[in-house]
């Protein structure tokens, strides 16, 4: 596959590393979010058959985190954001 | 007699002889030739047996769709089995032997199958060989082996290297006939970058096997002026002997180049093949189309073969195959083989033509309405029985025969991403459907457009829609004949075997038998009969299959429809998708800064990941591998010894949030650690799992630098950037990996205080820097740093300088400080005090144990949010008969342990419900003088002092043991203190 | 400046010089490289210390040549920093004292070897190494990439010369694979 990176344009998939769905972003805050919020955080995933949304890791480029909205049936690939602005836009901060 | 069956004409070079050997026998052929044209040229036509019955056979085609004429090519090491001699391309001095027969290729032992056919029908093994049910290993499947198969695999190493690489193109053209050819032009003269590439060794496709005009001149001379110019544009990359054998995601195809194949032997340093990753958002395919014969009883001897492929030997390389010939067929292109082979001066015995009505062909005799019922001739075709439209039978003495039962498009790398062809009644073949590769175009006969009008015009066109030109080349005049075609899949006559699929002796009465046993569905019709598998994976058998399945159960040929295709369209040698990955080669090595000192030292390395670590340095004497280690680990513990860390991943963590990140990943906490100290961290994953340790030292205010074990230094890193950027986005953090910037040894010891005193600038007494001190020093003017931290129990240090200096840092170390008599250690050593001490590593961090298993509980602290905090919390990571780390000693200092030995109650049995716990890691103590072991035991904190049993039923191991702490030496710390 | 003898990533004294055909492969122990990250929100203050100190930080993709500090573009708001060995053996330490507290730097000298490789068109070399379209890209280019399972760093100097970053420990096993796949070419 190749996937447009927002800042390094078309990349081989070879130079990433999947992490997974990109509810991972949504860390709950350990200091007030109990046992129950962080299994359904860590555990509990939808597994769409088709527009997915992703965390892939240009390891074997500029080291940053994308979001790739993907196509689990074609491997279409429709969008792709650096995850930090996505982490940010989602009002994650310190 | 040599060459008895050459004709004239030919893309042939006569001017020189090759000299080539089957089985044994000496030929003579010419550059351009294959093996199966110099073959047929030399009055061969029986090249192997089959599969399953061991009939004799000869080549059908004339090219990689070939499912007969598998040879072994080359010896020794080179041998290489199930070669197509249809596309092997011939030289001076080739060797071929042919295959899956005994004693001999005329007189085969193994022919018996034939006559026991009704044994080995479809389904045969599976209804047969059920039981007894050990049987089958030790008894059925040997003799089947042997009995069926392919070629033999040599035991020799291939001594040729083969390669990878990578290729970018605005446009890929895959084939070059007229089609290909033409839309290469298109895209090549409009600037565009091309990439051109045809698995055959001669471009310009069918042209070449063809007697028609395109323009002013031949075909062929057509394609050769067109190759000319387009191998005239820098824009164009002309690649022949490439096959484009799959088409991946976003406009990655692979494809194999066949550099050396054409060769004896590869030149020297140059590789056999080359596996192409091209990336090319566009691509054309133009891969032409594929006959397919009729199904008829004993069609398979040799001498009958496809009506084009007997055209394109006597057009293309000047071959006849027989004497008298003769040309079953159901279309009109089966007509042309009649006329070509005429106009060449071959005596064209009849044509069979199974269609009704029409004209006759001039000067030949053409039987209309008729069939081919049988066949005779032992090792090769000597006659055919024919059944004319009034019903009569006649024999024809023949030697050779050509079928044609249309031309099937070769869809297979439009269907690569499941696109399913549909099929058109107007050509009675299946073309490219919706929904192919985004990108790719179809051009030509792989279209379904089947003359070369048609191929030179949709080839300019798919090249304009690919790259969105305005235009393109002029069309040269080219014939625009129409397909007429009355399909005829299998003849109804005969009680005899009638062969679809060659390859894997499949007949008509197997899918007649798959269809009474209910596997109708294509994809159950081809694992019943094995219908298409093995090395041509059906390309002249499939279409074949498929319709007179269709016929039989009254479905229609689109309602039954195709099986899946799949990468490769070609076979490919397993080395070449190993490429240059093999042997020493298979992964880069990293080296230690010490590597060269340890390698003059007959150091003994081991493999940590890509690292070579020294595992122990032999000195004079000692014969056994504990010698050295416990010699080093003695040695250590009575004076200093010196390890390469090197390899422990260091991670520069500088902003001024740093300290708060690393609260954030770390369990305990970092942000009130004192500048110029260190200490031990332990990171979580957010399961919380014990994801890694090490020791995280600050250097400055805003400057940390963090220790992870060897073996995750990349996913540590990755992770810590997953923190950064994704969950606390807003934390001014800064990471670099440092791991190989720096040389660092431990130096560890009683006298490792005075070693390192005579090195360094600074003063380091224990006031000056104590224990887990950290900071910058100097050593002889050279920045270094300096890190008091001990996984030994000893008096240790790390000490770290840039690394270009540090074989040179070492070799000052064991220089200065020889009056304490240094040594160094390896990793074996380094295991050995690490576990007298109860430090967890490898065999602890397992990727299952949390902090509380490892009795390190209490370093996770619940006032700061961190990964893995919570859920580390769980109930039943919490549970206090959990699993905790323990010391194990045997009762019997000479009792031996084993890790992965587990833990029972005196007297219990040794079954699952009694197991306590498993040895994690184990090692001869020279301190306590026996072995010793970590492990997890059930509540094991509470069972200190407790004798138990460490059972290994595999090592037939069954020992009493004492449990202990795990902080086996020096409990309370006073040596790495002092 | 110190008294110990500093070996090559190769394990030798000297930087190695190795010729095949019409192929050069130069090892460079003589470039001082360091890290720069810009720290949260500090851009604009970089970018004026940088300029002050006559250092150009490029943007993504790209390697800037200058003197005596070089730069690339490694990953958002990060650079290495080249400069020559013999002035700046401690890289680290003068350009903390040019740019301040507003960027994150860090000493990267010995954490890679540096191939020069130069020949009259290294783009049939580099097609068998890495997927890097190296016709294509312009001059100046620097990106990641992979040659034989090893992050490295490429950095197009012109069409016929180019750097190659690698990690030191692997430069037997980079060099090797360049040499390799230089005489399966020539």
């Amino acid at each position: 596959m190749i996937i447009h990176h927002p800042i390094l344009g078309p990349r081989d998939a070879q130079e990433f590393v999947y992490l997974g769905d990109a509810s991972l972003i949504d860390r709950p805050d350990g200091m007030t979010a109990g046992v129950e919020a962080f299994h359904d955080y860590l555990y509990n995933r939808t597994n769409p058959a088709g527009e997915h949304q992703e965390l892939w890791y240009h390891e074997q480029g500029d080291r940053s985190w994308l979001v790739v909205t993907r196509n689990t049936v074609t491997h279409e690939i429709t969008k792709v954001e650096l995850a930090r602005d996505v982490a940010r836009a989602r009002g994650r901060t310190k | 007699m040599s060459q008895s069956h050459r004709i004239n004409g030919g893309q042939i070079d006569r001017s020189k002889t090759l000299h080539f050997t089957f089985d044994g026998l000496p030929y003579q052929g010419h550059p351009g030739d294959t093996l199966a044209s110099a073959l047929l040229a030399n009055g061969v036509r029986l090249m192997g047996r089959s599969f399953k019955y061991h009939r004799p056979r000869g080549p059908i085609s004339s090219g990689s769709e070939e499912p007969n004429a598998l040879v072994e090519l080359r010896t020794d090491g080179r041998q290489e089995p199930n070669t197509r001699a249809t596309v092997a391309e011939l030289y001076d001095g080739l060797t071929a032997n042919s295959q899956n027969r005994w004693p001999s290729l005329r007189f085969d032992a193994m022919g018996i199958n034939d006559k026991l056919s009704t044994f080995f029908a479809a389904g045969f093994y599976y209804k047969t060989f059920m039981w007894p049910k050990s049987f089958w290993e030790k008894l059925y499947e040997p003799i089947i082996r042997r009995a069926a198969g392919l070629g033999s695999v040599t035991r020799e190493e291939d001594p040729d290297g083969y390669d990878k690489g990578f290729l970018h193109c605005d446009l890929l053209v895959i084939g070059a006939g007229p089609a290909g050819l033409m839309a290469a032009l298109t895209a090549g003269r409009a600037g565009k970058r091309v990439i051109l590439a045809d698995e055959d060794f001669r471009m310009g496709g069918r042209l070449n096997a063809e007697t028609f005009a395109v323009g002013d001149s031949q075909g062929a001379d057509w394609a050769a002026a067109t190759v000319a110019e387009l191998s005239s544009l820098p824009n164009v990359r002309l690649m022949t002997r490439t096959t484009v054998v799959g088409a991946f995601d976003h406009g990655i195809y692979s494809a194999v180049e066949r550099v050396s194949d054409h060769l004896p032997t590869p030149a020297a340093g140059k590789p056999r093949q080359i596996l192409w990753r091209i990336y090319s958002a566009k691509a054309i395919l133009a891969g032409g189309a594929t006959e397919r014969p009729i199904a008829f009883e004993n069609n398979d001897r040799p001498g009958i073969m496809m009506a084009g492929s007997l055209r394109a030997y006597a057009n293309r390389w000047g071959v006849k195959v027989g004497e008298r010939i003769a040309v079953f067929t159901n279309n009109d292109d089966g007509i042309r083989t009649a006329q070509d082979l005429k106009a060449k001066g071959v005596d064209v015995v009849a044509v069979i033509d199974s269609r009704e009505g029409g004209d006759l062909l001039p000067g030949i005799r053409h039987l209309q309405g008729a069939e081919v019922i049988d066949t005779s001739g032992k090792l090769g075709l000597t006659s055919i029985t024919i059944r004319q439209a009034n019903g009569r039978s006649e024999s024809i003495a023949v030697d050779a025969l050509g079928v044609s039962g249309g031309w099937n498009p070769n869809v297979n790398i439009h269907s690569h991403h499941r696109s399913r062809p549909v099929y058109d009644a107007a050509i009675a073949a299946f073309v490219p459907g919706k929904d192919g590769p985004p990108g790719l175009l179809v051009a030509g006969a792989a279209a379904g457009q089947m003359s070369t009008h048609a191929a030179l015009r949709t080839g300019r066109d798919a090249a304009i829609a690919a790259l969105d030109l305005t235009t393109g080349p002029d069309l040269p005049q080219a014939e625009d004949a129409p397909v007429r075609i009355t399909p005829l899949w299998h003849v109804a006559y005969g009680k005899g075997r009638a062969w679809i699929d060659q390859q894997n002796d499949v007949t008509v009465k197997d899918v007649k038998l798959a269809k009474q046993e209910n596997f109708t569905s294509v994809e159950h019709l081809k694992r019943y009969t094995t219908l298409g598998m093995a090395t041509d994976q059906g390309k002249t058998g499939n279409v074949i299959g498929l319709a007179v399945m269709a016929e039989l159960t009254g479905r229609s040929i689109p309602e039954t429809g195709t099986t899946i295709y799949r990468p490769p369209y070609t076979p490919v040698a397993m080395g070449t998708l190993a490429g240059r990955s093999r042997g020493r080669e298979f992964k880069p090595f990293r080296l230690t800064p010490s590597h060269h000192w340890a390698k003059e030292q007959g150091a003994i390395f081991v493999e940590v990941g890509n690292w070579l670590r020294t595992q122990w340095v032999p000195k004079a004497g000692e014969t056994e591998w504990r010698q050295s280690v416990d010699r080093e680990v003695l040695a250590t513990r009575k004076s200093v010894g010196i390890c390469d860390v090197t390899t422990l991943g260091k991670i520069d963590i500088q902003g001024t949030d740093a300290g708060a990140f690393l609260d954030k990943v770390y369990a305990n906490t970092f942000s009130t650690l004192a500048v110029g100290k260190c200490r031990y961290g332990l990171m979580l994953r957010e399961d919380g799992i014990v994801f890694d340790d090490g020791t995280t030292a600050r250097m400055g205010e805003h400057e940390y630098v963090m220790t992870t074990t060897t073996a995750n230094a990349v996913t540590v890193f990755r992770h810590l950037e997953f923190c950064r950027q994704v969950l606390w986005p807003e934390m001014d953090v800064q990471l670099i990996s440092t791991t190989e910037a720096w040389a660092q040894f431990s130096v560890a010891g009683p006298n490792a205080r005075n070693l390192l005193a005579k090195v360094v600038d600074q003063d380091i007494s224990d006031t000056a820097f104590p224990y887990m001190g950290a900071g910058n020093i100097t050593v002889g003017g050279l920045r270094a740093r300096l890190f008091r931290i001990s996984f030994s129990g000893e008096l240790a240090y790390e000490i770290a300088v840039p690394t270009r200096y540090g074989d040179a840092l070492l070799r000052e170390m064991l220089a200065k400080g020889a009056e304490y008599d240094p040594i160094v250690y390896g990793t074996e050593a380094l295991g050995v005090m690490r576990i007298e001490k109860g430090h967890v590593a490898g065999g602890e961090l397992n990727g299952q144990s949390t902090a509380l298993n490892m009795g390190l509980g209490k370093m996770v602290s619940k006032k700061k949010d961190s990964i893995g905090m919570v859920l580390s919390q769980r109930e039943g990571l919490t549970d206090e008969t959990g699993y905790r780390l323990v010391g194990v000693k045997p009762v019997d200092p000479q009792a031996k342990l084993t890790a992965g030995s587990h833990f029972l109650e005196k007297g219990a049995g040794p079954v699952a419900a009694n197991d306590g716990g498993w040895l994690t890691s184990k090692v001869y103590s020279p301190h306590l003088g026996c072995d010793i072991a970590l492990g997890y035991l059930k509540a094991g904190d509470k069972k200190i002092g407790q004798r138990m049993r460490i059972v290994n039923l595999l090592a037939g191991l069954d020992t009493e043991v004492e449990i202990i702490s795990p902080h086996m030496f020096d409990p309370e710390g006073e040596r790495l203190r002092g | 400046m110190a008294s110990l003898m500093a070996m090559t990533a190769l394990g030798r004294r000297d930087p190695a010089t190795v010729t095949h055909g019409p192929l050069t492969i130069s090892e460079r122990t003589d470039v001082a490289l360091a890290s720069v990250a810009a720290r949260k929100g500090r851009m604009a203050n970089l970018s004026a210390s940088a300029r002050a100190a006559g250092l150009h930080l490029p943007g993504p993709a790209t390697h800037s040549q200058g003197t005596p500090y070089s730069a690339f573009w490694v990953a958002p708001e990060m650079w290495f920093v080249e400069a020559p060995f013999a002035s700046h053996e401690l890289i680290a330490d003068m350009l903390k004292a040019a740019l301040g507290d507003a960027a994150s730097i860090t000493e990267q000298t010995d954490a890679w070897v540096a191939f020069d490789v130069a020949a009259p068109d290294l783009a049939p070399l580099l097609e068998r190494l890495c997927n890097v379209d190296f016709p294509a890209v312009p001059q100046g280019h620097a990106t990641r990439t992979v040659i034989e399972h090893l992050g490295v760093y490429l950095i197009k100097h012109g069409p016929g010369t180019a750097r190659i970053y690698g990690p030191r420990s692997s430069a037997e096993s980079l060099l090797h694979a360049v040499e390799t796949a230089a005489h399966a070419l020539w």
